[in-house]
């Protein structure tokens, strides 16, 4: 008996015992990314998720996209465009001689496929939807194919983000051979024109793209990459220190530092256009005076949120635009400095005589960073000032159904993050007098100043950049000295490769380029 | 038997039935919907009403659950919000991952608990059975995902023996080699507290046969001490061991949703949490109504077996 069970519990061991390769090691150009979780789709159009545009970004182009390394747009498959004076006509020249990956051709027919099978509810491709961020291109009234190269499209008003909307996700060109041949099934079976082609998705373990060698502008080096969905962050560690990842994203910060003290990784860090804020209800008493609102801004000490909580993997915020629209930044704004005396005495100005305060938390969410333990900090900065800060915390979708329909009769104090691509969403859907929420919009504080009202109207209906960005500067101005919310931190995206990867760069749009990266070994 | 077999499984589907209403009722009482969660931050009013009406989520309640249970009898369980593919490919996938890992936890705690039940009690008080009883109850008292993430670390990370997580190889591999491999570590951490409790219960029934008299008669009678144990008394604990089994069948595959996260392990315990956390009401639906069938299933096992064991049940 006890040979036989000695023999079987030996056979069991050789059984899962490994063999004498161990498959830690990534094969040379192939490139293994560590994901935050299984993508929902890879139709550009279906999802909503920065986690799935890491992967969509590499596989399709847009009209326009990104330069390297801002959040200005340069031509992609359109090889330039023509705006009329009224901003409401854009005509595009696309590029010659691009196939989509099954073969077929890219011209102005599947342009206009692509928008109007999103748009028009009564296209035949529409029901291959739901396409929730189709409210991007909402300002689309028509749009054509003049030849076939040429595609013209007609706002119903001057929209000037329409540009930077063509460069996100939503406005990534499909291949209308593909969805029709495809269908509902078309995210599991994508075709774009990008630089590697969808070869493979293994439901819950991986998706594979391969090299496109056609791509028109200029094939990669990479043969191949793989995305690998690992939802929790430790193994999501564990398995980068076990040599089973080239790439992983959102690093936590307490392994920031072990990454960056081993020479086999680098480290990878970019601020993006990402803002983490207090909405303030600024319809009650207290937040209903700006004195009440400043001390606020005053009485939070942000360096030491973001040093400390945060370990460095954010700035903090000066104001409601981040700093990566560089373009649309105003460079002259200083955070509030951290000086509790002062909130003392602006908090008496205001007549605050410590009446309770509710504040809203989340247990996490999109962009949220660590929002218990900063709620938290916040909640002791605000006591130190006299303020009597009460917190209710709340899971993510159940936050965001308390605080998207407005603070009023509720809470006094918010937190939110966003992230976007254009320096006109944020201020636009949440700090204009038509964006309160019975209006449809995200102004959940009840902010309302005429003069930004204005700045942020003109801004959309201004064509020229530099224009533009002089209004966006004035708005921030005044929004600061108003303080509508907290500003409180910029976060920076970060990224962990072996050292062994090379020409990697995070960008600022948080979107994950993979067209130049080199592995060779 | 056959009988039997059929009663308890006719007896199930009112049971299956009620569940599918209590989920559904469930999920729509939790505050926040799929459109909030699918938007985000974008989540306007209007947004959100015009999301809902494309996922069909505008009807009233009665009315999407009858579209559902409909559905169900044509074999359709509908389509994941969050994942966009048909829920039954995803329930099934996941599932089939989950019954491989909680299959081999389980074989795994069978015989590891069975053994180490039977030396200790057969070496009461001796060195062994110290050793076992020691080594039991750390092994019940630990968090399992604590001892997951330390297993990686040392075998993963530092000794890179095994792989840190997944269910295959993400590159070559795919065969039963590269499977157990993978297996190994998240079946081990997840079958230790079962061991235990199968090996302090085993202990116990053992310790309660060897008293009785017969078993002193069986000596008597001059039988060699291995058949004595193995032949009449441990034949005799099983009756009473078998049905804990089925039992821990049960919470291995509820303890599986913590080894499959920290081995991001492709199983449905993982794949209900991210369901709820996204408001999937079809996904989550589809995930328990598998999960609950296979308790049944499991439970009627169990007590088959115990029936064919035991004469005085039949």
């Amino acid at each position: 008996m006890k040979r036989y069970l000695a023999a079987a519990l030996a056979s069991a061991f050789l059984a899962f015992a490994p063999g004498s390769e161990v498959e830690a090691q990534t094969p040379p150009n192939v490139l293994i990314v560590g994901q935050i979780a299984e993508p929902k789709s890879l139709d550009p159009h279906a999802i909503t998720a920065v986690n799935d545009f890491r992967i969509l970004m590499n596989v399709y182009d847009g009209l326009v996209r990104y330069k390297d390394g801002t959040l200005e747009v340069e031509p992609a498959l359109a090889e330039s465009w023509t705006i009329s004076d009224d901003g409401k006509t854009y005509t595009f020249k696309l590029r010659d001689g691009v196939t989509f990956h099954d073969g077929s051709a890219f011209n102005a027919e599947s342009v206009v496929f692509h928008f109007k099978r999103m748009l028009d509810e009564e296209h035949p491709y529409h029901e291959t939807g739901p396409f929730p961020l189709s409210f991007f291109f909402s300002s689309v009234e028509d749009l054509k194919a003049d030849d076939e190269h040429t595609v013209t499209f007609t706002l119903n008003a001057p929209y000037a983000p329409f540009l930077s909307n063509l460069a996100y996700p939503t406005g990534l060109i499909v291949s209308p051979e593909a969805v029709k041949q495809h269908g509902k099934e078309f995210g599991r079976n994508p075709s774009g024109t990008g630089a590697y082609k969808f070869a493979e998705w293994e439901a819950n373990a991986k998706v594979v793209a391969v090299k496109n060698n056609d791509y028109w502008d200029g094939a990669p080096d990479l043969e191949a990459v793989i995305y690998r969905p690992i939802t929790d962050a430790n193994t999501r560690i564990a398995e980068m220190l076990s040599g089973g990842l080239d790439i992983m994203v959102e690093v936590p910060p307490d392994s920031l530092q072990q990454f960056k003290s081993d020479a086999s990784f680098a480290v990878h860090e970019q601020a993006g256009p990402h803002v983490w804020f207090l909405i303030l209800n600024a319809k009650e008493a207290p937040f209903n005076n700006k004195a009440a609102r400043q001390a606020a801004n005053y009485a939070i000490d942000k360096t030491a949120l973001v040093e400390n909580i945060l370990q460095g993997t954010a700035d903090v915020a000066a104001g409601p635009t981040p700093p990566a629209f560089a373009w649309a930044y105003n460079e002259g704004l200083e955070p509030y400095p951290y000086d509790p005396e002062k909130a003392r005495a602006l908090l008496k100005e205001a007549g605050y005589n410590g009446e309770e305060l509710t504040f809203y938390i989340t247990e996490g969410g999109s962009g949220m960073l660590d929002p218990i333990a900063m709620g938290t900090a916040i909640q002791a900065d605000l006591q130190a000032v006299g303020m009597n800060v009460k917190i209710e915390t709340y899971e993510w979708n159940t936050f965001l159904g308390k605080v998207n329909p407005g603070l009023e009769g509720k809470a006094a104090m918010a937190e939110m993050a966003w992230m976007t691509n254009d320096p006109d969403t944020l201020p636009f859907l949440a700090l204009r007098t038509e964006a309160f929420p019975d209006k449809g919009g995200f102004n959940s504080g009840y902010y309302s100043n005429p003069k930004v009202d204005e700045l942020l109207e003109k801004a959309r209906q201004v064509t020229d950049q530099a224009e533009r960005a002089k209004l966006y500067q004035e708005m921030q101005e005044i929004v600061q000295e108003d303080a509508p919310w907290v500003f409180v931190a910029n976060w920076k995206q970060n990224a962990v490769t072996k050292a062994s990867v090379e020409d990697f760069k995070l960008q600022p749009s948080f979107f994950l380029m993979l067209q130049d990266v080199k592995k060779p070994q | 038997m056959g009988a039997y077999i059929a009663k308890r499984l006719l007896a199930a589907i009112p049971v299956l039935f009620g569940l599918t209403i209590i989920v559904f009722l469930i999920m729509a009482m939790i505050p926040g919907d799929p459109a909030t969660a699918i938007l985000g931050s974008y989540a306007t009013p209007e947004n959100v009403a015009k999301l809902n009406k494309d996922l069909g989520l505008d009807k009233t309640l009665f009315e999407q659950y009858v579209i559902w249970i409909g559905n169900l009898f044509k074999g359709d369980l509908g389509r994941s919000y969050t994942l966009n593919r048909p829920v039954l490919d995803e329930v099934l996938e996941r599932f089939t991952a989950t019954l491989i890992l909680a299959g081999t936890a389980l074989l795994l705690c069978s015989i590891l608990g069975l053994l180490a039940g039977v030396v200790s009690a057969v070496r009461q008080y001796g060195l062994a059975d110290k050793a076992i009883t020691l080594l039991v109850l750390v092994g019940i008292s630990r968090p399992s995902f604590w001892l997951g993430l330390l297993l990686i670390l040392i075998f993963a990370v530092n000794l890179r023996l095994f792989p840190a997580s997944g269910m295959y190889a993400i590159y070559g591999g795919g065969d039963l080699k590269d499977l157990l491999h993978h297996l190994a570590l998240p079946a081990f951490t997840l079958s230790v507290v079962a061991t235990g409790v199968i090996a302090r219960l085993t202990r116990t029934a053992m310790l309660e046969v060897l008293r009785q008299d017969y078993i002193r008669t069986a000596r008597a009678k001059g039988l060699s001490e291995r058949k004595v144990i193995y032949k009449h008394a441990f034949k005799s604990a099983l009756v009473s061991i078998v049905p804990v089994i089925g039992i821990q069948a049960g919470f291995v595959i509820g303890g599986a949703v913590y080894i499959e996260t920290v081995f991001q392990w492709p199983g449905i315990g993982s794949m209900l949490v991210k369901a709820i956390s996204t408001r999937d009401l079809l996904l989550v639906q589809g995930g328990v109504l598998v999960v609950a069938s296979a308790y049944v299933l499991f439970n009627l096992a169990a007590d088959v077996v115990q029936t064919m064991l035991d004469p005085r049940l039949r």
